[in-house]
């Protein structure tokens, strides 16, 4: 026990809990700028096993605040080099990998074997899709998410206290919020919100102190303020017993799709539209790509000539497969599809 | 009062936090109730009624629309954020 003589020398922590730690399983959904803080933490204060879902790839882009990773790894499976990476740490934890991303077939599998679950996702059909599986569980959930240069931060689930639709009944709409990729995110944000995260995960298992059940943190970095908002259970929220048929907008595979590889082929003049922010346009974009940031499409429908087919690009392939569902619901007889994966995943000969 | 803005509501409104006059001589009349809040935000700033879930905290406490507010209140307008 010598490996956690520190944090056992604490009174109020002590042996007993640290073999609380030993015999927890945590959950950790997502190993983005959230979910590597909690599981380097985690993993070393000796958390018995840590579960992993995760089925992106390192991007040379995640690497200002997705600090595990190293610059070698860029292109990698990310659940494969973090479990590498993390082992290295602590060969006592027993890691479950899950190389998928949660969905409504398996969330409930999943999530079952499980005593604590961490939202460290970047999306809300994952956060809504988690809350509710919790629910349906009864498993406690540590919810960490961000903006720009502010974190939220709460627990939900815990001890019969309030959930995530008792602070926030509807999911957002497509584009109502925008996400890390159109907004920026400063590297070191994650970094404090995912150890706070990594935090509550160890008072939810000991029982120390007061945990952020029924508090939401919210922590503004720019002032360093940060404030607690009280609020309460709605007890209609507890009473889901099955998940929703569908979460969204997450699903890329929904709206017409076409790999680079097959779009590289392509002979024709092709009309691609790019829906991402003009920042982003103007730090890389494909020769003769149309940019029409994803927030003004209804406004420029006119840019387009929906005589001809229509390829849209965005980063990720998040916000061309909504920009490509609307077009399609406007124009109903044209061509229009999404080039999957976005900019993250271009060969580079193409640009 | 003083409303504090956080996420997107700090980048509709554009500033990150509005002071709200409570009273004028004219006898105008201004927001009393979370509810009469949200309509005389979104007057002003209609981008904020396409929010699907936006919470009201009144001095700390998540409020409900029926809840009365006070020229001495701070509020804050906390709308979900999906960053990770």
């Amino acid at each position: 026990m010598d490996r956690y003589s520190r944090q056992i020398a604490l009174k109020q922590f002590g042996s007993e809990n640290q073999e609380k730690l030993k015999a927890s399983k945590v959950l950790l959904v997502g190993l983005g700028g959230l979910g590597v803080p909690v599981a380097q933490y985690l993993c070393g204060m000796g958390v018995g096993t840590l579960g992993l879902v995760e089925n992106d790839t390192v991007a040379l882009h995640n690497l200002q605040r997705q600090v595990l990773y190293p610059e070698a790894s860029v292109g990698m499976s990310k659940l494969q080099v973090a479990v590498k990476e993390l082992q290295k740490r602590n060969s006592e934890v027993v890691f479950k990998g899950f190389e998928t991303f949660l969905n409504g077939t398996n969330a409930l599998e999943i999530i079952k074997d499980f005593d604590v679950v961490v939202d460290a996702t970047d999306n809300f059909s994952s956060r809504y899709l988690i809350n509710d599986a919790c629910v349906i569980l009864k498993k406690p959930l540590v919810y960490g998410a961000l903006h720009a240069f502010e974190g939220q931060l709460s627990v939900f689930n815990y001890q019969d206290g309030p959930t995530y639709r008792c602070l926030f009944p509807n999911m957002p709409k497509a584009n109502e919020i925008p996400n890390c990729d159109e907004n920026g995110i400063l590297g070191i944000l994650p970094g404090i919100i995912g150890s706070l995260q990594a935090l509550e995960v160890v008072k939810v298992i000991t029982g120390l102190g007061d945990t952020l059940s029924g508090k939401l943190l919210l922590f503004d970095g720019l002032t360093q303020t940060t404030q607690k908002i009280n609020y309460q259970s709605n007890p209609e929220n507890k009473k889901c017993t099955s998940l929703l048929p569908d979460y969204g907008y997450s699903g890329c595979e929904l709206v017409p799709s076409i790999t680079w590889d097959a779009f590289g082929q392509l002979n024709e003049n092709k009309q691609v539209i790019d829906v991402r922010t003009i920042q982003e346009y103007s730090n890389d974009h494909l020769d003769h790509a149309i940019n029409i940031p994803l927030d003004t499409l209804d406004a420029q429908f006119g840019k387009i000539d929906f005589s001809k087919p229509v390829y849209v690009v965005c980063q990720s392939g998040k916000r061309s497969s909504i920009a490509v569902e609307i077009l399609q619901k406007k124009y109903p007889n044209s061509t229009c599809c999404q080039i999957l994966g976005g900019m993250n995943q271009m060969p580079t000969q193409c640009l | 009062m003083t409303v504090l803005l956080f996420g997107v509501t700090k980048d509709i409104v554009g500033s990150p936090s509005l002071s709200i006059p409570t009273a004028n001589a004219r006898g105008k009349q201004f927001p009393k109730t979370v509810k009469e809040l949200r309509q005389f935000l979104g007057t002003t700033y209609p981008k904020l009624n396409e929010l699907s879930s936006l919470a009201i905290a009144v001095n700390n406490n998540y409020a409900h629309d029926e809840a009365e507010i006070n020229s001495y209140d701070e509020i804050a307008l906390i709308p979900p954020v999906s960053g990770g």
